[in-house]
């Protein structure tokens, strides 16, 4: 079984803290991503439960042993780098039996684990080649099937699809997916990709200045933000945020306003709202609309700029005094660019946070 | 006319100009001078035309024959005994000079020679110490070329860390490289000193007085390798950074991917370092393999190319040759054999390390 636990995790360069102390439990058999903006420490802390860098302080178990000093190999892990790190003057079935030879295995578990990675990975008609004469993405494959073959319980990816090309991402994207299904191992993967967070994983670990924000489901996450930074941070295009006054609140419901929003009362989750002073106002642009009948929330506004995707549409409105706000309408539209709008929300799909 | 090349350039060779002019003067014109030098009898300083000669200064050179005696065999048949116990043979001088039967032995001598039964066989050269110095440089090349690379890539291993002060070792390792090599073998001369040496009186120490005073530099048999040991350590500094420059481009993720893996030290060596050092290793190589037979300052300095000519060498032999002797065209064709010979080490190492595909 190979649970991870990480307890109070921190890790110091001199005087420079990334890591804060990070409390997370990973369960056996999950994908768990460490989501976050670049320099917040997630790709460390991958790098500190693979063994690459030193714990300075703080507990790791993977699977209910403390690994904190113990060498990488000793881990029981695998690990897929965003560069491939795939040995250039070696073939790819050299490359992919890497760790069998310097294991000493014999020839015919060689063989017989080799020829299994390869038809996992499809790649059975590249086994010749050098890395030099594959692209992007079949060198990222080899760099999987590395990882495979010796069967370990973790799988750790960090930004394995960055240097891919978008198609060829969304391809790997499923790929992994697939792979974590059939495999049954638990994975950690590490990425600043929302869409690649939230279409991967069991559970997503949102970080910042090396400090866990939230961790939960992604559409827990997604629906129930614990913070203004998780809500901006997932989904796309991100989260509309509004400086609102706060007129009156009553238990969990407080009413808001601004000069271009009507009165709407809502529920207020989050603490630190109080009758008099001022909030921050979250909405989707998925959950805005100019139809009548779309909610009791009402933004006034004009159209400043629209692309049409075909299926979706995609507003960008200036709000009566003078805020950018994206509109995503799941049709196509037309809008006259410069008339004014009235948007409605349902309250319900609102967040409102503390400043 | 003026071709487009040469009009739409001008700014261009008028810059390379001054440079394109030194190399002409310095290096193509007396290498060309040298070949044509080598087919004369020309003299560094003389009041007689030179004249074309041929091949007269390769045969010289390069003149070898084989000569196999029998043993003087007196009335009875029985082989005559010299004094201390080996068979006597006919004296080589009896054929060497003014020998009629054997004109082509004129004027050689024995260079060595072997038994082969009752006969001995006989190596006899023209320019015996020309041969001494080719095989001389050989023994140096063949030694100073993988001794100072893989010291130079042990050193280079060692000090490719992050470690505090590393940059200290790495100055101490390269400084010998820019001190003169003229200046460290004079320094050198002093360390392999027959009474007072230090390594003499370094060695006298560890033994306790066991290992007696050598002079290092007068005997004939370790002037060459004391020779040798010098070499290797004024110019590994210069390879070592060369190396380091290699293992630099070898990027970390690779030795990442290598740790969690669990390859051990010995083969991440084996597997990602040394295949990624590839390039560097065969630079490093022809490097040191052609500033190896251009061997001459320390055997001008230490050793004059005795004692014996135990140190003789191929450069040495055309400068003493061509200055010392003043006979200029014998040393061009020295410079020239030296030249063929490299030219073919560098095309068979080329040819041994070409990219397989």
């Amino acid at each position: 079984m190979a649970a991870i636990t990480l307890k109070g995790l921190k890790k110091s360069y001199g005087q420079a803290h990334v890591i804060k102390g990070v409390d997370i439990d990973i369960e056996d058999g999950e994908f768990v991503v460490f989501v976050g903006p670049s320099g917040c420490g997630k790709s460390t802390l991958l790098r500190m439960i693979a063994g690459l860098e030193d714990i300075s302080d703080g507990t790791l178990t993977i699977g209910g042993k403390v690994m904190n000093d113990l060498p990488p190999k000793d881990r029981g892990v695998a690990m897929v780098f965003q560069s491939y790190a795939i040995f250039p003057h070696m073939t790819v079935r050299e490359n992919v039996a890497f760790g069998l030879t310097i294991s000493g295995a014999s020839k015919e578990e060689k063989e017989t684990k080799v020829a299994e990675a390869a038809r996992i990975l499809q790649m059975e008609h590249l086994m010749d080649r050098r890395p030099s004469q594959l692209s992007g993405g079949q060198r990222q494959r080899v760099a999987i099937g590395r990882a495979i073959v010796r069967k370990p319980q973790v799988f750790l990816f960090d930004e394995p699809l960055s240097n891919l090309d978008a198609a060829l991402r969304m391809d790997m994207r499923m790929e992994i997916g697939k792979l974590h299904k059939a495999l049954g191992a638990t994975m950690v993967y590490v990425t600043h990709d929302q869409v690649e967070a939230m279409t991967l994983a069991d559970k997503i670990v949102v970080l910042k200045d090396g400090l866990v924000q939230q961790i939960g489901s992604p559409m827990e996450l997604y629906h129930h933000p614990a913070n203004a930074f998780v809500a901006g941070f997932l989904g796309s295009p991100g989260m509309n945020f509004l400086e609102v006054d706060v007129k009156e609140v009553n238990g969990d419901r407080a009413t808001v306003s601004n000069a271009a929003l009507d009165p709407v009362t809502l529920t207020a989750r989050h603490p630190g709202i109080k009758a008099g002073g001022k909030a921050r106002l979250g909405l989707r642009p998925q959950y805005l609309s100019p139809d009548a009948d779309a909610g009791a929330g009402v933004l006034h506004g004009k159209i400043a700029l629209t692309e049409r995707l075909g299926s979706e549409t995609i507003v960008e409105a200036v709000t009566t005094d003078g805020k950018p706000l994206i509109v995503a309408l799941a049709r196509d539209a037309v809008f006259e660019i410069g008339t004014p709008i009235s948007l409605r929300f349902d309250p319900e799909t609102a967040h409102l946070f503390a400043l | 006319m003026a071709s487009k090349f040469v009009a739409s350039n001008r700014t261009g060779w008028l810059m390379a100009g001054p440079a394109a002019l030194v190399i002409l003067s310095f290096v193509i014109i007396p290498f060309v001078f040298a070949i044509i030098f080598s087919f004369t009898n020309q003299r560094l300083v003389s009041p007689n035309p030179a004249e074309f000669t041929g091949l007269s200064n390769y045969r010289q050179l390069l003149g070898m024959s084989v000569l196999t005696l029998d043993p003087v065999k007196d009335a009875a048949g029985a082989v005559t005994m010299a004094a201390n116990g080996t068979p006597e043979y006919p004296s080589l001088r009896s054929y060497t000079r003014n020998n009629p039967d054997y004109p082509n032995l004129e004027g050689m001598r024995e260079w060595f020679s072997f038994s082969w039964g009752e006969a001995r066989t006989y190596v006899l050269a023209r320019d015996v110490v020309f041969l001494t110095a080719v095989i001389n440089t050989f023994i140096f090349v063949i030694l100073v070329a993988p001794l100072q690379g893989g010291i130079a890539l042990c050193l280079a291993l060692l000090i490719n860390q992050r470690l505090r002060g590393i940059n200290v070792f790495r100055a101490i390792y390269f400084m010998p490289v820019v001190v003169s090599i003229v200046v460290v073998s004079l320094l050198w001369r002093f360390i392999y000193d027959g009474d007072s040496g230090l390594l003499n009186n370094l060695l006298g120490a560890v033994s306790f007085g066991a290992i007696p005073k050598i002079d290092w530099l007068g005997n004939a048999h370790t002037a060459l390798g004391s020779i040798i040991a010098m070499s290797i350590w004024q110019a590994v500094g210069f390879h070592m950074v060369i190396w380091l420059s290699g293992l630099q481009t070898i990027s970390p993720t690779l030795y990442e991917a290598a740790a969690i893996e669990g390859s051990s030290s010995w083969q991440t060596f084996r597997y990602i370092t040394w295949p990624g050092l590839r390039n560097t290793a065969i630079l490093v190589l022809v490097v040191i393999t052609m500033q190896a037979f251009g061997l001459f300052s320390q055997i001008d300095v230490m050793t004059k190319g005795g004692p014996l000519d135990s140190t003789q060498t191929i450069v040495f032999q055309a400068i003493q040759r061509g200055y010392g002797k003043q006979d200029i065209s014998g040393g061009s064709a020295i410079s020239v054999v030296l030249f063929v010979i490299v030219l073919s080490v560098s095309l068979i190492q080329r040819w041994l390390t070409r990219e397989k595909a």
